[in-house]
């Protein structure tokens, strides 16, 4: 009943349904999203999130649901504003720049009814905000792909949209070339406070860019929450598993609480009843393995990652379990020893889907 | 929910106000509305055509089958199996023997092979019955050899006029069978090989299965060319349904007669479409994208290689060198000759008409066509797609079908103008530049489209909807950033729909209003006086002007490695596809 708050929502999905023939691409999704926060639209895919953006966008439209943004209704079914006047602005993977247009040019595209000396200072301080100046006079074809990609990313801004809508920015550049500009483009959106809203299929790039995760399967949002949250308690076993690697392990209850194979596990941060539709969820740094001669574990497997090995290990019942140790401290395969909940992880239950 | 807060969602704000006027739902609606109403010019005559099927002239019928009928069906479907079987045997035998061998001049006659596309079969049939026919300097040099009743081939014969159009419209099939084995069969025939299989056997188990389709979409193409003439075949005697439709309308300006026996050649065309299609089966040629090396050409030596180039040699002469060094014979003796060239003062006038008609047509046609291509990116997509394959029928449908309906709707309209009072003047339904434009462009609508659809394939979706999302309207980004990436495609369209229009003979010929004479008409008809000598000088300004798209396509066949330009993927999309436009 409330609309006092101090900050407005940038963008309020409510109940947003949409079906393409048989498939329904997205089912009964909601969630809003904060005057400056960006969020990553994570999930496999064909799981509903380009359309999400794109719905967002107003290239697709709602079956059902609303859609406002800033405040105003774009979508809710019969009415329907274009992508035109939503005042959103996008950046694709493969940046889309306008080939026969400078990149000033390409910049002062979308900023409209402005005197040629307000476009002008627009285009500077945005080739100064994506770290460009002296790049206007050039054509795109005489770019990198990361500096095309700033390019992009400018000339979406350079209107003032009341929302960026990024649809995996990032997936055609190189690994180094990936992570500067995910810096440079938090950084943008920072400085000029524009909210944002970001598909990728990669976990770790969502994890390290989102103020918060939005995790997708099947059109529909399995959870919602901030980086820590969604990687350390998900909110069942198919968040879990996309994350990141994990160890889901049934658990029995008994008078001293939920154990596992590897032990009791602490279950009182979480909230969640101990049932048989409850799994222990474990990191491979909630692993830990000792080498000891007489030891029923013994390892399968070993992969060399850097600052960190991960073993993949067999536990006297046939069942394996990946843990993850030191690089001072390598083990090899075939090595016996035991396997123990690292001191001081917490563990979580989730849910089994 | 209270009051204030639905206020507050429903209250545009002055910007979005001005935005969402009523010229924004129009423009909304306009253009899936646009590109519909095209498609619907397009279709509308064949339409009224096909009606005429439904409801069949018993007496007309009757009294034509009593005469010319039966042999108009007979010579047309010989003149169809014929043609087909010529240009299937000579082209893909030219794109074998240029992919799978090299020897000296194999890289030129690789592209020069096409010259006869610009050579229309009307230009190649008089030279041919003035050279090679009975009164011909080569028969009579025959009969003073051997004797005036020596054995000679009848030349003005239904063989005569298999062999003119299997030399002018080979190059469909070569085009086509060269572009299936660099793209799908070199991979495929040197598996064959490296598993065991001879050449021989390679090609028969594995080049000629993969090739079927090519050769199927260039027949069709082929029969399509045959069906639709009605001025070369008369120079052989050779008496086909479009000749019938020709006489009729004519000979007697008979609508209704002339409309039953067109819906004939129209039921032509739809057999020639099905067989096209049941052929090809379910594969589709020219599927593989990447530019290989194609066949390792094997080298031909000595005599072999010598046969290889006189092959290529003679039929380059006899289907383009030899008819145009006859015609720049005849031209000069003509301009140098005491007389002077005849009616050169009316030949200005005639190229003046023929620029006139083909300019308006490539204008029209290319606009249209830039409208329903942009539609593609603005409108529905499902009403989009299908207006575009619509508006692209015309060229499936042969120039005596598309004149007749046009005539047909004309006097429909006619009709209806008179009931309201207005008529339209008399010769507008019979025979006005208004109706032979109309048809044009409802003929050659398909190959400017083609070439449009290249261009803006080259704009990916997401830059339309980037300028979208920056707040510009769709009229907007047509002009701002549509147009200027795809000019070249657009100069492509009007080259191409302007040389298709100038060589256009059939429709002009049903349809010229009186005294209307184009280039076309002019050759037509002194090579139908015999007057040999004055039709070179028109007939040769047709060539030149043809061989400005067979020169882009050349240079795609000489680069074919290189990636597709717009303009070089729409000539090969117009000549190579021309049946994917088939309904």
């Amino acid at each position: 009943m409330s609309s006092s708050d101090a900050a407005p929502s940038a963008l309020v999905v409510d109940n947003v349904t949409k079906r393409f023939g048989n498939v329904l691409a997205l089912d009964d999704v909601s969630f809003s999203l904060g005057a400056t926060e960006l969020l990553a639209l994570v999930g496999p895919s064909g799981c509903g999130k380009s359309t999400l953006l794109r719905t967002i966008a107003g290239l697709v439209r709602a079956d059902h649901g609303r859609l406002r943004l800033g405040g105003l209704v774009v979508d809710d079914g019969t009415r329907h504003v274009p992508p035109e006047h939503r005042r959103i602005g996008l950046v694709f993977q493969d940046h889309a720049l306008f080939p026969h247009l400078r990149v000033a040019e390409n910049i002062a595209f979308g900023v409209r009814d402005a005197s040629r000396r307000d476009t002008n200072g627009r285009v500077a301080e945005m080739l100064e905000v994506v770290d460009l100046v002296g790049y206007g006079e050039r054509f795109p074809h005489e770019l990198s792909g990361g500096e095309r990609q700033r390019v992009a990313l400018a000339r979406a801004l350079a209107p003032r949209p009341a929302l960026m809508l990024l649809d995996e920015p990032f997936a055609s550049l190189d690994s180094n070339l990936r992570s500067q500009l995910r810096a440079s483009v938090t950084a943008a959106l920072e400085i000029t406070g524009t909210p944002g809203v970001f598909v990728t299929h990669d976990q770790e790039e969502a994890l390290a860019t989102g103020d918060r995760i939005a995790v997708m399967r099947s059109g529909r949002i399995e959870q919602l929450a901030d980086p820590v949250s969604v990687y350390h308690s998900p909110a069942n076993s198919f968040v879990a598993r996309f994350m990141g690697e994990v160890n889901l392990l049934p658990i029995t209850s008994d008078a001293g609480g939920a154990r596992t194979l590897l032990g009791p596990v602490d279950t009182t941060d979480v909230g969640r009843d101990v049932s048989s539709e409850m799994q222990a969820m474990l990191r491979p740094d909630d692993v830990t393995f000792t080498e000891s001669a007489v030891g029923g574990a013994c390892i399968v497997g070993a992969e060399f990652r850097g600052t960190t090995w991960g073993y993949r290990i067999e536990l006297p019942g046939g069942i394996q379990v990946l843990a993850s140790g030191s690089h001072l401290h390598p083990f090899s395969v075939g090595m016996r020893g035991e396997v123990t909940l690292t001191p001081g992880h917490w563990q979580v239950l989730v849910p089994i889907t | 929910m209270t009051t204030p807060e639905v206020t507050h969602e429903l209250v545009p704000t002055a910007r979005e106000r001005v935005h969402l006027g009523i010229g924004d739902q129009v423009s909304r609606l306009g253009w899936p509305s646009a590109s519909l109403l095209f498609a619907a010019l397009v279709v509308i005559p064949v339409l009224f055509l096909a009606t005429s099927l439904l409801r069949p002239n018993a007496e007309v019928w009757r009294q034509q089958w009593d005469t010319r009928l039966p042999g108009q069906i007979v010579s047309t479907l010989v003149l169809l199996v014929g043609v087909s079987l010529g240009t299937v045997l000579l082209g893909s035998g030219l794109a074998w023997l240029l992919s799978a061998y090299t020897f000296p001049g194999a890289r030129l006659f690789g592209w020069l092979l096409i010259a006869p596309l610009a050579m229309p079969s009307y230009v190649l049939g008089f030279v041919t019955v003035s050279v090679v026919g009975f009164t011909g300097p080569i028969q009579g040099w025959w009969r003073n050899q051997f004797g005036a009743d020596a054995w000679f081939p009848d030349t003005e014969s239904m063989g005569g006029a298999i062999a003119v159009f299997t030399l002018v419209l080979y190059p469909y099939v070569y085009l086509l069978a060269r572009a299936a084995l660099r793209d799908q069969a070199h991979g495929a025939y040197d598996v064959a090989r490296s598993l065991g299989a001879g050449p021989i056997e390679a090609a028969r188990r594995i080049v000629l299965p993969l090739l079927r389709p090519a050769l199927a979409a260039g027949a069709g193409v082929v029969m399509m060319e045959t069906l639709t003439d009605f001025a070369t075949v008369q120079y052989f005697g050779v008496d086909t349904v479009s000749v019938g439709v020709f006489r009729i309308w004519r000979g007697t300006f008979d609508r209704d007669a002339a409309s039953e026996i067109a819906t004939l050649v129209l039921a032509f065309a739809l057999m020639i479409i099905g067989l096209e299609r049941v052929l090809r089966g379910r594969a589709r040629y020219g599927t593989a994208a990447g530019a290989d090396a194609g066949f390792a050409p094997q080298r031909l030596r000595g005599s072999r290689a010598a046969i290889a180039t006189t092959v290529c040699l003679a039929v380059l002469t006899l289907s383009f060198l030899a008819p145009v060094a006859q015609l720049v014979w005849w031209a000069t003796s003509e301009a140098v000759g005491p007389r002077g060239t005849p009616l050169f003062s009316r030949f200005l006038g005639y190229l003046q008409h023929s620029l006139l008609l083909a300019g308006v047509t490539a204008i029209v046609c290319t606009a249209i066509a830039v409208v329903v291509t942009n539609a593609s990116r603005f409108g529905q997509p499902r009403i989009t797609r299908l207006a575009a394959r619509l508006t692209a029928v015309g060229y499936a449908v042969p120039g005596p079908v598309v004149a007749i309906g046009v005539l047909l709707m004309l006097v429909a309209v006619d009709g209806l103008l008179g009931h309201l009072g207005t008529g339209l003047p008399g010769v507008i339904a019979t025979g006005s530049f208004l109706g032979l434009a109309y048809a044009y462009v409802v003929r050659f609508l398909a190959p400017g489209l083609n070439a449009t659809e290249a261009g803006l394939g080259q704009v990916s979706e997401e830059v339309t909807i980037s300028a979208r999302s920056l707040g510009a309207r769709p009229m907007e980004i047509v002009r701002s950033v549509h147009l200027p990436l795809s000019r070249t495609s657009i100069v492509t369209a009007l080259v191409l729909v302007a040389v298709d229009a100038l060589k256009e003979l059939p429709i002009v010929l049903l349809l010229r209003p009186f005294g209307f004479d184009t280039l076309s008409v002019w050759t037509y008809l002194l090579a139908s006086e015999s007057r040999y000598e004055q039709a070179a000088l028109p007939a040769l300004a047709i060539i030149v002007v043809a061989l400005v798209p067979v020169g882009l396509l050349s240079r795609q066949l000489r680069m074919s490695s290189a990636p597709e330009g717009p303009a070089e993927a729409a000539t090969i999309g117009t000549w190579g596809g021309r049946t994917d436009e088939f309904v």
